[in-house]
């Protein structure tokens, strides 16, 4: 394993952080989970989907898969000093808090670096440590709301339309994960501690890096969705779903006037200005979409394939899973709970010397490893 | 001033193009990596000749600007045999090197993982598909919306009456170079330790399952797709009210938060009929009531009320909204780079802290083979040229 013998101390909820102790966990450190006696991490039982598993929810059962649960009081003083000696033996320390509050339990970095100078110690607030909403809660739909990403998604009508995934959540993770990795790097190499720090506004302005330098660079010109069949705001026709026959066709970067050729469409054929792929991407899409609607998927793709256009079918989950080019990927995996439920979930998306990463373990139930833990470390 | 991050001394080779592939390498300058772009002398990385927006900056778009800032280029034909040369002569000093080809590329030029190995030892060799190295989408081009398009992600967006949404951005090669760099810098690690060297692939389509990882678990229980809800969609796992709303002058995006109290905070009556046990079942009946009460005041009017009682709301702003507030200027997300002409840009910088201090470096990115020359000089000595 890549990161053998790497303890983690993972007191955050949710998703940022608790996404970040699962990638580590993926790549084989040991993740212990700190949580709160009886109802411990909240996505335990906050999130409300129709799907529950055990009484929790499958968000968190897929969050949290292959870690350890340690239950602590830290406002009591026996619950705290049991969680310092986890954290004077472990590698890394997660907490995605809000500000101020890991110092008002004594374990700022300031205190931790005492109990272990070593340590990496990282941390996911919303919107950083300082400025007018240092104090708001960082949540996925809320930064998406602030940080203009729901103005990038849908067509031109359309209300501002959030990303159907939490994607700050997650893109934030796998920052918090980098920024992990890098210091452990440079610890074994300095031997020193470091803190790093994400927060969810800087990793969703990262993520829109490409479009924001437009912004930044052109006159400070807002994104102008398409009225058709948008997939990037600042990106020219095709680019986008189009409705066929029988279901849908992706289309991405292509020239028109080859595009109009391939599919028979002569009033493509026109448009030999590449600048007017953008000026004009309304009025293109509007005659492609007209187009593709004559006919199925199938009878398209087999023009678009072998002329090498970059272009795909749409499927919904049932279409990917029962593909062979998903089953390939050998992305399912089974996983035993602490409760000792068989599920399945995904696994770690990275392969390493060509084998995937796996483990069986499934997520615990609350406070499942404390008596292994304190024997460990002679707690007990 | 450049602030050397923490992995000063590393050596990254980068034969990738577009996006995936250079925004790791990003990522690792961007954490004091030196990152030399291989690229082919006529024409280079695809991505200089790929403009969004019309926008230029040199005989490069701005695109390939914004993602290769802080990156050095070396110029070689991999076809012909003493550029190749001189590149195995830089994969012995490199500690990282990244592709995102298509599979069987590498090979043809002797540059597949089995002979890299032969050449170094520790190299950590880093490879993006689009969707694996076998099965039938192998030779499938591994482009963003295709990407999207096939791994079910567009019928997350949207409302539930609409057609599959696609995310406005390249998700897919975002987040699939965001694990790339995982998988990089814990290979470096046990590299350090036991002098291993690895094969790391990922790919944009197995990026993209892990992305929805919370979605597929669900799916594989339930056996059901996930609906999007009618109104407001948000999140399609999500109960009312999560989702925006318009409000008199704008967008209100409302998180979770209990119904009864979302109630209070109103003073909507209606909302009163609901039990917390309704709250997903009954969503769009429940989010519909919400669109029509919030329409009657301004943003600002229910931030008042929502606020007071510490629930999850926030406003829907544009970027003229965010740049111009006090909670964007505290973060100092900006930097200028300068081009190799002196043309200065504006644009992100790495949203990694480490030790409470910013990472920023103002080198552009390059042009075509800009740093053959002090390359071959600087690996003189060491047999390259």
């Amino acid at each position: 394993m890549l990161l053998q013998d790497i303890v983690v101390v993972d007191f955050s909820q949710f998703l940022s952080g608790p996404s970040a102790g699962l990638r580590l966990a993926d790549f084989g450190a040991k993740v212990i989970k700190i949580e709160r006696p009886v109802t411990g991490d909240i996505c335990r039982s906050l999130y409300v989907s129709d799907v529950k598993l055990e009484g929790e929810s499958t968000i968190f059962q897929a969050i949290n898969r292959n870690k350890k649960s340690f239950v602590a009081d830290l406002k009591t003083r026996d619950g705290l000093e049991k969680v310092k000696k986890i954290i004077a033996g472990a590698d890394v320390l997660i907490h995605n808090f809000r500000p101020g509050v890991m110092d008002g339990l004594g374990l700022s970095y300031e205190n931790v670096r005492e109990i272990n100078p070593g340590i990496v110690y990282a941390e996911i607030s919303g919107y950083g440590n300082a400025g007018p909403w240092r104090s708001k809660p960082g949540q996925d739909l809320l930064l998406q709301a602030v940080s203009g990403l729901s103005l990038l998604s849908g067509d031109r009508n359309d209300p501002p339309t959030p990303m159907g995934v939490s994607v700050v959540d997650i893109y934030a993770g796998t920052h918090l994960v980098q920024g992990i990795l890098a210091g452990l790097y440079q610890k074994n190499r300095t031997m020193k501690g470091v803190i790093v720090q994400v927060s969810l506004l800087e990793s969703i302005l990262d993520f829109q890096f490409e479009v924001i330098t437009c912004y930044y660079n052109d006159g400070h010109q807002l994104p102008e969705r398409s009225e058709i069949s948008n997939a990037n705001a600042f990106v020219a026709a095709p680019y986008g779903i189009y409705k066929t026959l029988d279901g849908y066709l992706a289309l991405a970067m292509s020239s028109i006037p080859l595009l109009g050729e391939l599919l028979k469409c002569n009033s493509l054929i026109v448009y030999k200005d590449s600048t007017e792929w953008f000026s004009k991407r309304d009025e293109i899409k509007l005659i492609l979409s007209d187009h593709i609607k004559t006919q199925p998927t199938d009878h398209w793709l087999n023009i678009l394939e072998p002329a090498d256009i970059w272009a795909s079918e749409v499927l919904d989950y049932q279409g990917l899973t029962h593909h062979t080019g998903y089953k390939i990927l050998e992305m399912e995996q089974e996983v035993i709970t602490g409760n000792g439920m068989k599920m399945k979930t995904t696994s770690c998306p990275v392969r390493v010397d060509g084998e995937r990463l796996t483990s069986s373990i499934g997520a615990p139930s609350l406070g499942e490893h404390n008596s292994d833990i304190e024997k460990q470390l002679g707690l007990t | 001033m450049n602030i050397k991050g923490p992995l000063q001394g590393l050596l990254v080779l980068e034969f990738s193009q577009y996006l995936s592939g250079p925004s790791a390498g990003l990522r690792l300058a961007d954490l004091g990596a030196r990152v030399i772009k291989i690229e082919r002398p006529n024409g280079g990385d695809a991505c200089r000749q790929l403009a969004i927006k019309n926008l230029w900056v040199d005989d490069s778009s701005l695109l390939f600007h914004t993602i290769n800032r802080n990156k050095e280029s070396f110029a070689a034909d991999l076809k012909n045999k003493e550029d190749l040369e001189l590149v195995k002569g830089l994969i012995k000093k490199a500690d990282v090197m990244t592709n995102n080809f298509r599979p069987g590329v590498m090979k043809k030029f002797g540059l597949d993982y089995e002979s890299v190995r032969k050449l170094n030892q520790k190299m950590i060799y880093a490879e993006v598909t689009g969707y694996g190295s076998k099965g039938p989408w192998k030779d499938k081009p591994g482009q963003d919306l295709l990407a999207q398009s096939l791994a079910g992600l567009t019928f997350t967006t949207g409302n539930g009456n609409s057609h599959p949404v696609p995310f406005g951005l390249a998700i897919a090669d975002m987040i699939c170079g965001a694990h790339l760099v995982q998988g990089i810098l814990a290979a470096l690690i046990r590299c350090q330790k036991t002098g291993k060297g690895a094969h790391v692939e990922v790919s944009l389509i197995g990026s993209l399952v892990d992305f929805q990882f919370e979605f597929l678990t669900t799916y594989f229980a339930s056996r059901s797709l996930p609906h999007r809800s009618q109104v407001s969609n948000g999140h399609s796992l999500l109960s009312a009210p999560y989702g925006i709303y318009k409000t008199a002058n704008g967008y209100l995006a409302l998180a979770m938060m209990p119904v009864h109290k979302l109630r209070s905070a109103l003073e909507c009556e209606l909302l009163g009929q609901y039990s917390e046990g309704e709250v997903f079942s009954k969503r769009d009946e429940i989010k519909k009531i919400i669109t029509e009460f919030l329409i009657e005041h301004t943003t600002e009017y229910w931030l008042g009320k929502l606020i007071k009682m510490d629930l999850w709301a926030m406003p829907v702003m544009s970027w003229d909204d965010l740049t111009k507030h006090e909670a964007y200027r505290v973060i100092s997300m900006e930097q200028t780079v300068v081009t190799g002409d002196g043309k200065q840009l504006i644009t992100t910088r790495c949203p990694i802290r480490f030790n409470e201090r910013i990472l920023t470096s103002a080198t552009g990115a390059p042009k075509i083979g800009d740093h053959n020359k002090s390359i071959l000089e600087e690996f003189k000595n060491n047999n390259i040229a």
